[in-house]
């Protein structure tokens, strides 16, 4: 009984996709807010542009991730615009997975995007993906608290005095936290935190032969120096801590510092959302060494797959949404502080933004010194200030991760921690052939 | 009070325990889908808040939630019936008509159940791009078949089992074919075995989510793939979560609620010889 209506439906389904392809462009992205004021917008598209009808398919990143690498390495088909980072452009790009996007409108203005973040979608000069928003890393801290501990906040703090600041601060009993940072496992969770931090204490992922230095003394010194500051002055529990547990602390007055993304400074000031939105500094990334690498880039972006088969109607769908007109759109309709961050100087140009946003020259600078393609005080063969862009990275990085993870919660020391992780390491990019 | 009636009052307070245990997190995600964003991450926990839709009104308006519904109704049930049919003709011979490699073939059956279903992930995903079957209801309907047949078989054969041989020669005896004597006397007498296996094949292909979220896009997406969608690396959604979650088991726990009782008659069926 049931079959007999499931067959016909599931044919129906099938053949009334065929149909709409014309027109209907099936599009996948992340939940994150700035996407789904994005899908919110679906109709004014659809009006500008009648003969296209937008399909969306949203996820959880991590499943998004696994679910659009399973189709564009199989050729699937599935998806005529996907949502991508920074790290995976590149990669996808040499696989002759994304559709170049050359010549695009001159009322597109592409000069206008952000330099760092255009050369790291780029391949030989050409785009592969647009960018919809993006990041840097900086820090956020608690004027009030600053104030009572009489401490001034220098136009470039450094590591060495964000730990005198912590143990300042640190008020356990009242609950609150020198200072929050990443503890979770994973290439993107404490490992987009660490690797900055690793970097500005000059050390890098690998030499120029690819040979892994995760147990180098900058790299003990630096981690060294993470497990302490979290395990004196950071909260309980902190390897359980991504982005947004962190965030959940900061803005219910449990941190007294904390440095991530730059993409959670308007959530962070909108007073709706946040206890200590009248409180609220900003400053550039701490430094140690040198200031290279010090504050990470990430994007996410829109690309076509090679694999769509409506890449015309693709191709206006992501021009569209990543274009000046677009940003304007939502500052009117959403207001100037939830505008897609981080890919457009005329964005930072505004009067309107700068307005809204006093945090605005924070991030365009820390998006603008931030340079994938040198990013360490010693020479490396890789682009990637977070992230190192090889396929190989996601497995490294989460393996590493999960070993200095272990070396926070206290099972093991950080030298064995790195030990460990080096061997891992290096294992990975012998069996991957980057050296005998 | 003398010993039997501590026993008893022990016993009772450790089922309701239990019980309490087991229904916290689902009474938890119901009460979180009711409060604002921010309470749903306040600490301490608040048990007695003012009321909202908030969250269901954005599930709501975010996704078409019937159509999601649509589809796990069609692919669950489908994919149920379907293993049905093909369960209880293998189940039949196998208890009744047993050879010397019955035994193997049965446990063979419940080997492929250890195979990681992600080792399999990319022949499925090639075969069903090159037939067409990504993102459609019959592809995961076939999936979800396959998936749950060696427990469907396994419970049949049990339930089969348990029937004297005699009543069915007795019908032998009487003129009855082999399809007589399966329609009219083996299926009426294993009914609450066969409910209670389709109950568990329904709620099983319910609640898969991997095969679910790699297969489908849009158009054959179900309730999983519309609860994969409201939870986010950033900010805040353990409200909207917790209202998606609700409504996406809404319909399966009525359904369990109404047919409890054939549940129970089954799963105990035979339990004692």
């Amino acid at each position: 009984m049931r079959l007999t209506y499931a067959l016909p439906l599931a044919g129906a389904a099938t053949l009334a996709s065929f149909a709409a392809h014309a027109e209907t462009i099936t599009v996948a992205t992340v939940n994150n807010n700035d996407m789904i004021i994005m899908q919110g917008l679906t109709d004014e598209f659809e009006k500008a542009h009648p003969d296209i009808d937008l399909e969306w398919v949203v996820l959880e990143e991590n499943v998004l991730r696994q679910r659009l690498t399973t189709d564009i390495a199989t050729d699937g088909g599935q998806f005529d615009v996907m949502t991508i980072g920074t790290y995976e452009v590149p990669i996808w790009a040499k696989q002759d997975w994304l559709v170049e996007l050359d010549d695009l409108p001159e009322s597109y203005n592409e000069q206008d995007l952000l330099k760092p973040i255009r050369d790291g979608l780029s391949q030989d000069g050409s785009l592969y993906a647009l960018p919809f928003y993006g990041e840097s890393s900086m820090m956020y801290y608690r004027t009030d608290l600053f104030e009572q501990a009489g401490i001034e906040m220098p136009e470039q703090p450094t590591w060495e005095q964000v730990e005198d600041w912590a143990s300042q601060i640190n008020d356990p009993d009242n609950g609150v936290y020198g200072i929050c940072l990443r503890g979770k496992p994973g290439w993107g969770e404490n490992m987009a935190f660490v690797s900055t931090l690793v970097n500005t204490f000059g050390g890098r992922w690998f030499d120029e032969e690819w040979h892994p230095e995760i147990n180098s003394p900058e790299w003990k010194e630096a981690v060294g120096f993470y497990v302490d500051l979290m395990n004196n002055y950071g909260p309980p529990g902190a390897t359980s801590n991504g982005f947004n547990e962190n965030q959940a602390l900061f803005s219910s007055g449990k941190c007294g510092m904390w440095v991530d993304a730059t993409s959670a400074a308007g959530r962070l000031y909108n007073p709706d959302e946040s206890q200590v939105a009248d409180k609220l500094g900003f400053a550039p990334a701490p430094i140690a060494e040198t200031p290279k690498g010090a504050n990470w880039l990430w994007s996410w972006t829109l690309a076509i797959p090679a694999s769509s088969d409506a890449k015309d109607a693709a191709r206006t769908f992501i021009t569209w949404a990543t274009s000046q007109d677009y940003i304007e759109l939502v500052g009117e309709t959403e207001g100037w502080t939830s505008v897609p961050p981080g890919t457009r100087e005329s964005t930072y140009e505004n009067p309107k933004y700068q307005e809204a946003a006093p945090f605005a020259d924070f991030v365009l600078n820390a998006i603008q010194t931030a340079d994938p393609t040198d990013s360490t005080l010693k020479p490396s063969p890789y682009i990637g200030v977070q992230t190192v862009n090889i396929p190989e990275f996601q497995a490294v990085g989460t393996q590493v991760g999960q070993m200095i993870g272990a070396a926070l919660a206290g099972q093991q020391s950080v030298d064995a921690a790195l030990d460990q992780a080096q061997r891992s390491v290096d294992r990975t990019m012998r069996q991957a052939g980057y050296y005998d | 009070m003398n010993p039997t009636m501590t026993k008893k009052l022990l016993l009772t307070l450790l089922a309701w325990g239990i019980a309490l245990i087991v229904f916290f997190p689902i009474f938890w995600m119901v009460l979180t889908g009711f409060k604002t964003e921010g309470e749903a991450v306040a600490t301490p926990p608040s048990l007695f808040f003012e009321p909202t839709l908030a969250g269901y009104h954005e599930v709501m308006a975010r996704a078409d939630y019937l159509k999601f519904a649509l589809n796990s109704i069609v692919i669950s049930f489908g994919s149920t019936l379907l293993a049905l049919i093909v369960a209880i003709p293998s189940a039949y011979s196998m208890a009744f008509l047993p050879t010397k490699r019955t035994r193997g073939t049965l446990l063979w059956m419940l080997s492929t159940k250890m195979l990681p279903p992600v080792g399999v992930l990319m022949p499925v995903y090639l075969l069903f791009r090159d037939m067409g079957l990504l993102d459609s209801q019959l592809g995961l309907t076939i999936v979800y078949m396959l998936m749950n047949l060696p427990i469907v078989v396994w419970m049949l054969y049990t339930f089969f089992k348990d029937i004297p041989k005699d009543i069915l020669e007795a019908g032998r005896m009487d003129g009855a074919g082999t399809l007589q004597e399966v329609l009219y006397l083996l299926l009426p007498l294993t009914l609450p075995g066969i409910a209670s296996t389709g109950l568990l094949s329904v709620i099983l292909s319910w609640n898969e989510a991997f095969w679910s979220l790699n297969l489908t896009t849009s158009d054959a997406a179900p309730l999983t793939a519309f609860i994969a969608s409201f939870s986010s690396p950033e900010g805040l959604f353990w409200a909207k979560l917790s209202a998606a979650s609700t409504l996406a088991i809404a319909p399966i726990l009525i359904f369990g609620w109404l047919t409890q009782k054939q549940m129970v008659r089954g799963l105990t069926f035979g339990a004692v010889k």
